[in-house]
């Protein structure tokens, strides 16, 4: 019971890492129809900024932990912001009404671009970043049993996640910037007529999908500590699914099939073999996709006419 | 073909230089190594090992009354390269190759030498396969990839008779290997370990593992894999308070894997061929390239003990014919800068050169038993 506990634990907590960044994927898919593939990238960036913002903020002699890690939140979203909406203005705005195949195949091209880029200018080596919290929680532990424990920097990464899913869903139903981003997800001709701006509506899309990203980029180096350039690949595929198992474009969604594969993962290498957790869980992606193709909490796909 | 090799040998030709003249009274032997491109801080230590060599040899009276005359080669760890050099050697009427350092150099270019009949002794080139070939020519001091699975298994089916152990690999041949070979030794030894898992290279989360192997009350986790993953593992060992032993390859002797693990890779052992310098035979040498301000290092004392024992082997046969060398080489044992070293059938030697490495501290050194 205390195993099966502790693996709970394990996989909410990578489920809502996966759902964080998936959260990114699926807003931006919600409002222009397209996958991002350079969402990936931009978490990996926010990583390697968060790594760079500790290092400054220690410089600075803030050594309170909570004060640093919102400081480091800050300026992460606030340069993947940045990358989000020069991403935007590069690869998808010059492309907007050519072919539909045309912004995916720039998008990946910016994917391997920015990949390519922190490679030359980080270099390939792993970086790591000491333990910032390591706050452990003992939830049972009894004489040579099974100890179950849950660190801070879990529950914070699930609190997190949680708040931001209801957030942004809030941003998206009951804000004028939402009503928008709507009007242009059904009709972007129609939206414009309106008077709607379509191209700052899209651009503020990404930079909140980014700021997103640069979030998940934080968390996900203070829980590892390591951060590399090739990060962001295994994790957008990874984001990615969970988007597609929750049903892309809705935000619930991106957090369930985050949660579900974490689960997955989990349980499977806990009962079964570590070996064939991958299998594991694209095998249920698959079962879910042929009863469910739009996914678990996904709408079916209207005909736009 | 031909005119391939040719174009090949005429290419080497220019990237070594001239040709020196025959002389009678000089046995010709080479050093071949990365002396350019990214490894050649290695390539630099052969260097000052087989050139010391040469002259502590010479100084001594030669062998059979000759000098030895030492070449050098650069592949630039590259095998196209290491060919060339290997066709460019054979054709400055070399008898002896210390090298090359990359395996991958080593095995395309014990290609040329077997057919040219020349003898290579690789001061450390670990690859198994350089000995698998069947190449009577072919010998290496340094250990065996293999062999590191040995030490590995048989320290663990002593250390942990009761089979509280994991082993991980990352399915890389590199990896797999390592934990097949300790899997098979230490099943060999009669002990069976409880868990037997692989991750993906990349991997970042393996809480779920961790959990499992404080589940199934691990003492020790041998990790075949490189030095991002198992620092991770090593790390998220500690921070789920499992203090079992972490014991990995060579491939964990970098820096890198403690500014990964932090604190928590203390204790993390490795096997690593024994560094020469802490041996008593090696103390006069070390002296003397000390006093020279060098510091010879890693592959250093391994090209040198290559060069030795080529030479006493020669001194043995009587005469430089390769078959009679050869035939000394596999008979007797030699006493050399890095001990006595004895070879088997396939030429490699036959005390596997693998010991322990421990970290401790933000630093690794050898555990003396």
């Amino acid at each position: 019971m205390d195993y099966f506990l502790q693996q709970l634990i394990n996989g909410v907590t990578l489920g809502a890492i996966y759902g964080l960044v998936a959260i990114g994927y699926t807003m931006v898919y919600g409002i222009i129809g397209m996958i991002n593939f350079a969402h990936g990238e931009i978490y990996m960036i926010g990583a390697f900024i968060a790594v760079i913002s500790f290092l400054a903020v220690g410089l600075l002699g803030i050594t309170w932990v909570p004060l640093a890690v919102v400081l480091v939140l800050i300026l992460t979203m606030l340069f993947t912001a940045v990358y989000g909406w020069t991403v935007e203005r590069l690869a998808y705005r010059p492309l907007r009404g050519s072919v539909r195949l045309a912004p995916l195949i720039s998008a990946i091209g910016m994917s391997i671009f920015l990949q390519n880029y922190v490679q030359l200018v980080q270099g390939a080596r792993v970086k790591p970043l000491p333990p910032v919290m390591s706050d452990v929680i003992v939830l049972a532990d009894q004489a040579g049993g099974f100890r179950v424990s849950v660190s801070a920097l879990q529950l914070l990464i699930l609190a997190l996640t949680v708040a931001l899913m209801i957030g942004f869903t809030q941003v998206i139903a009951r804000t004028s910037l939402g009503r928008a981003q709507r009007a242009c997800e059904q009709d972007m001709k129609m939206a414009s007529l309106l008077g709607i701006d379509v191209d700052r509506t899209i651009s503020l899309t990404f930079v909140m999908g980014a700021a997103l990203a640069g979030v998940a980029g934080v968390m996900v180096t203070m829980y590892y500590g390591v951060v590399d350039f090739y990060i962001g690949f295994l994790a957008g595929i990874k984001a990615f699914t969970a988007a597609v198992l929750g049903g892309i474009g809705s935000l619930p969604g991106a957090m369930l099939g985050g949660l579900l594969i974490g689960l997955i993962e989990a349980f499977w290498s806990a009962y079964f073999s570590v070996e064939y957790k991958d299998v594991a869980t694209f095998v249920i992606l698959v079962l879910v996709l042929i009863f469910r193709p739009t996914g678990l909490l996904g709408r079916p796909d209207l005909e736009k006419v | 073909m031909t005119l391939r090799w040719t174009l090949l040998a005429a290419a080497a030709l220019v990237a070594v230089g001239g040709t020196p003249v025959r002389a009678d009274d000089s046995i010709k032997i080479a050093m071949a190594g990365p002396i350019t491109g990214s490894t050649a801080s290695f390539g630099e230590q052969m260097r000052h090992g087989a050139e010391q060599a040469v002259i502590d040899i010479n100084a001594a009276g030669g062998v059979l009354g000759k000098k030895l005359e030492l070449q050098l080669g650069d592949d630039a760890c590259d095998p196209k390269q290491a060919v060339a050099v290997a066709n460019q050697l054979a054709r400055a009427g070399v008898g002896f190759v210390a090298g090359h350092f990359c395996s991958g150099s080593s095995i395309p270019a014990s290609a040329v030498y077997n057919e040219e009949g020349i003898l290579q002794i690789s001061p450390g080139s670990t690859n198994p396969k350089l000995t698998e070939q069947g190449f009577k020519n072919v010998f290496r001091v340094c250990g065996r990839d293999d062999q590191q699975g040995t030490v590995a298994g048989t320290y663990l089916a002593h250390h942990y008779p009761n089979g509280r152990i994991a082993i991980l690999n990352d399915k890389s041949a590199y990896g797999k290997g390592l934990a097949d070979d300790t899997k098979r030794t230490l099943n060999q030894a009669g002990v069976t370990e409880a868990i037997n898992e692989s991750y993906n290279a990349g991997e970042k989360d393996f809480s779920a593992l961790v959990s499992k192997l404080k589940q199934g009350q691990i003492e020790a986790v041998y990790v075949g894999g490189y030095y991002t993953e198992a620092g991770l593992l090593t790390r998220q060992m500690r921070e789920q308070g499992l203090n079992a032993r972490v014991i990995a390859g060579d491939a964990l002797l970098t820096n890198e894997y403690w500014a990964i693990t932090g604190a928590a890779g203390e204790g993390t052992m490795m096997t690593f061929g024994p560094d020469p310098r802490n041996k008593p035979e090696a103390r006069a040498v070390t002296e003397e390239f000390r006093k020279a301000g060098y510091e010879p290092e890693g592959y250093t004392l391994y090209s040198y003990a290559a060069v030795q024992v080529y030479a006493e082997a020669v001194k043995r046969a009587g005469r430089t014919d390769l078959d009679q060398v050869i035939k000394e080489l596999h008979s007797g044992s030699f006493e050399t800068v890095m001990g006595t070293l004895g070879f088997d059938a396939k030429g490699d030697v036959t005390s596997p050169a693998y010991v322990f490495y421990q970290w401790h501290d933000g630093k690794f050194s050898e555990v003396v038993e």
